[in-house]
């Protein structure tokens, strides 16, 4: 049996919209789950239904195999990090802290050990007496983590902590919340939209669409071996280059190329997916870039272009190589790394 | 720092508001310090005169009203304790009616809120046979509970405690849930510290409204140990009978001086918060 289990779980709202469908997961005791996809696809849902904040219209959750359906949040032993911190306004920091230990009935002496604790844990002993609006966006999601923290949950919840955060802070609390996992070791399920974000902190990682789990598995499980067409655009940054295609007898039929012995007995009309990473620069090689825009991050440059066929097309290589906007070049793809979807339904097929 | 033709046309317009409000008020001062006989000769008087413990002790310690039961003292205690009352119970019913209204997502939460809404067109003065009657039968007339009960629903508070709950984030909710907070704690814990400012300014309107009542004083009350300040300001101080005794005009100067203090005092001690209330919304 494992730490949380979710059978069957589905969330249906009063107005007829499917959120969750019929969604099975398993978490493993101190791992830390990560739910990615895009705004609206349900995993903010999931989320809460966990947290005790939504109802469940159908399906089992439960923790350490006891059904948690119908416990109050307040009972189950969670703790939550909110988007926008929902920091008590009216409370000083202790008491944003200390709050939840005193609805539990705890002592004084041990709320103040285990505040202080937490704040030393988060670097936040300094502004324990000030009020919420006196804090920086980087101090205030401290605060908020501090309060998850504090109560030694069973599993922390974060629903998009970093998204109020500017780019610099929101690497550096990433790392933070990562580092701080594993010290306290604590079960945790993150939600999230940016696949960085998902890729860097997660264990195991759920890509999820229309409300259905697409694909289930480590970050570079996902990122190597993408299922469906949805998991190789979703994640990968930039975006994974698609070519609609043609196959038949083990071979691919694209605009301009063919590629041969490929390990599928699938036939008919594909997608081709290739990482703009897993290209290289060749003489007479598949694919003809003409450039249109070289995009210079410094370690890499990101190559903007179009095939033949007026297809747009990524290609990343690194940063030491000059580019020309114009010049035509010609690409391989490294180590048949590339991914074939069936285009009607977006499973992989190769 | 030049100070321009605007700016000084501004401030004399300002400076004859001020003038307007407060020249009537240090008339009735200045004349409650003299003689009623001056008062009487020579008209209102714009300086301090001699008699000022004399008239004010008069004013708070003889007994007044037709049968002579009431002391001025006794009706500032009364409208005191009235306007308290009803301000405490108006502020704390409709904050937990608001309550009620916005997080316990009933299904006639709407049409209810409308209903009480509607309840502005009909105030205590349209309806005061049937509240007369009803006090009158449940025993309440000539008592505190009586002047303050039927006053105690405000629709005004309850439409400004709900516009308030409603700009506050979910989030804060779902997290003192987590917390372990119940519906009572979320409202004593969270709502009622985040609406102090909009207390205070509900409480010194409802105060005001509580002290400055007259009609409904006036009919509910046949014993004179319940007699309010205002009702007191139309009858004591006027016994002059034809050719017995001149008007005590000077007493009466002082007594109005004197009914104006206690919404002063309160505005004062709570001016603080209501400013905040009214100027901004604190989150």
């Amino acid at each position: 049996m494992s730490f949380l289990d979710l059978k069957n779980v589905t969330k249906i709202y009063p107005n007829g919209t499917k959120a969750v469908h019929e969604t099975s997961l398993s978490i493993n005791e101190g791992e830390f789950m990560v739910f990615v996809g895009p705004s609206g696809c349900g995993k903010s849902t999931l989320l809460r239904m966990v947290a005790g904040l939504e109802d469940i219209t159908k399906g089992d959750i439960n923790l350490e195999g006891k059904l948690i359906n119908e416990v109050d949040p307040s009972e189950r032993d969670v703790a939550m990090v909110f988007q926008n911190y929902a920091l008590y306004p009216h409370m000083n920091v202790y008491n944003n802290l200390a709050y939840g230990l005193k609805n539990r009935g705890i002592d004084k002496q041990t709320i103040e050990k285990k505040v202080n604790d937490a704040a030393k844990l988060l670097q936040i002993s300094d502004y324990l007496q000030r009020k919420p609006s006196m804090l920086s966006g980087g101090q205030r999601q401290r605060v908020a983590m501090g309060r998850a923290i504090v109560r030694n949950p069973k599993i922390f919840l974060f629903d998009e902590p970093l998204s109020n955060l500017d780019a610099k802070l929101r690497i550096q609390m990433r790392l933070e919340i990562k580092k701080l996992q594993q010290k306290v070791g604590v079960t945790s399920i993150f939600v999230t939209h940016d696949q960085v974000e998902a890729m860097t902190l997660a264990d195991r990682l759920a890509v999820i669409n229309n409300g259905i789990i697409e694909q289930l598995g480590t970050p570079i499980e996902i990122y190597d071996n993408p299922k469906s067409l949805f998991v190789a655009g979703f994640i990968g940054s930039p975006q994974m280059n698609f070519l609609d295609g043609n196959l038949k007898n083990k071979t691919l039929s694209a605009e301009g190329f063919e590629i041969k012995d490929i390990n599928s007995d699938f036939e008919g009309e594909v997608t081709l997916g290739i990482r703009p990473e897993h290209l290289s620069q060749t003489e007479n090689g598949l694919i003809n870039l003409k450039v249109d825009l070289v995009e210079q991050l410094g370690s890499d440059n990101l190559v903007y272009g179009q095939l033949k066929d007026k297809k747009d097309f990524c290609y990343r290589c690194p940063g030491n190589q000059t580019i020309e906007k114009g010049t035509n070049l010609s690409l391989n793809i490294e180590n048949n790394k590339y991914y074939i979807f069936d285009k009607s339904t977006g499973k992989r097929v190769n | 720092m030049k100070i321009k033709p605007l700016q000084i046309l501004a401030h004399i317009i300002l400076i004859l508001g001020v003038l307007l409000m407060v020249v009537p008020i240090w008339i009735s001062f200045a004349s409650s310090t003299h003689d009623s006989v001056s008062i009487l000769t020579e008209g209102m008087k714009f300086n301090i005169g001699e008699y000022f413990s004399r008239n004010y002790n008069e004013v708070l310690n003889e007994k007044g009203g037709w049968s002579e039961e009431v002391t001025a003292a006794k009706m500032f205690i009364n409208s005191f304790i009235m306007a308290l009352g009803i301000a405490t119970l108006k502020v704390t019913i409709s904050a937990m009616s608001a309550y009620a209204l916005v997080y316990y997502r009933f299904k006639l939460a709407i049409p209810i809120f409308w209903l009480i809404f509607i309840t502005l067109l009909v105030p205590l003065e349209v309806r005061i046979f049937p509240t007369y009657k009803i006090v009158s039968d449940l025993g309440l007339t000539n008592s505190y509970t009586g002047l303050i009960l039927p006053l105690v629903a405000s629709a005004t508070a309850t439409f400004f405690f709900r516009q308030f709950y409603r700009t506050i984030p979910d989030e804060l909710l779902e997290s003192a849930k987590l917390d372990g907070a119940n519906s009572w704690r979320f409202f004593i814990d969270f709502l009622v510290p985040l609406s102090k400012t909009m207390i205070a300014a509900m409480f010194i309107f409802m105060f005001v409204y509580g002290y400055s009542q007259y009609l409904w004083p006036l009919i509910m009350t046949t014993s004179e140990k319940y007699w309010t300040v205002v009702m007191g300001m139309k009858i004591i101080f006027t016994e002059s009978y034809e050719g017995v005794a001149l008007p005590r005009t000077a007493e009466r100067f002082a007594y109005i001086i004197l009914s104006m203090l206690p919404p002063v005092l309160v505005v004062v001690i709570l001016q603080k918060w209501f400013i905040k209330g009214l100027i901004q919304t604190e989150k």
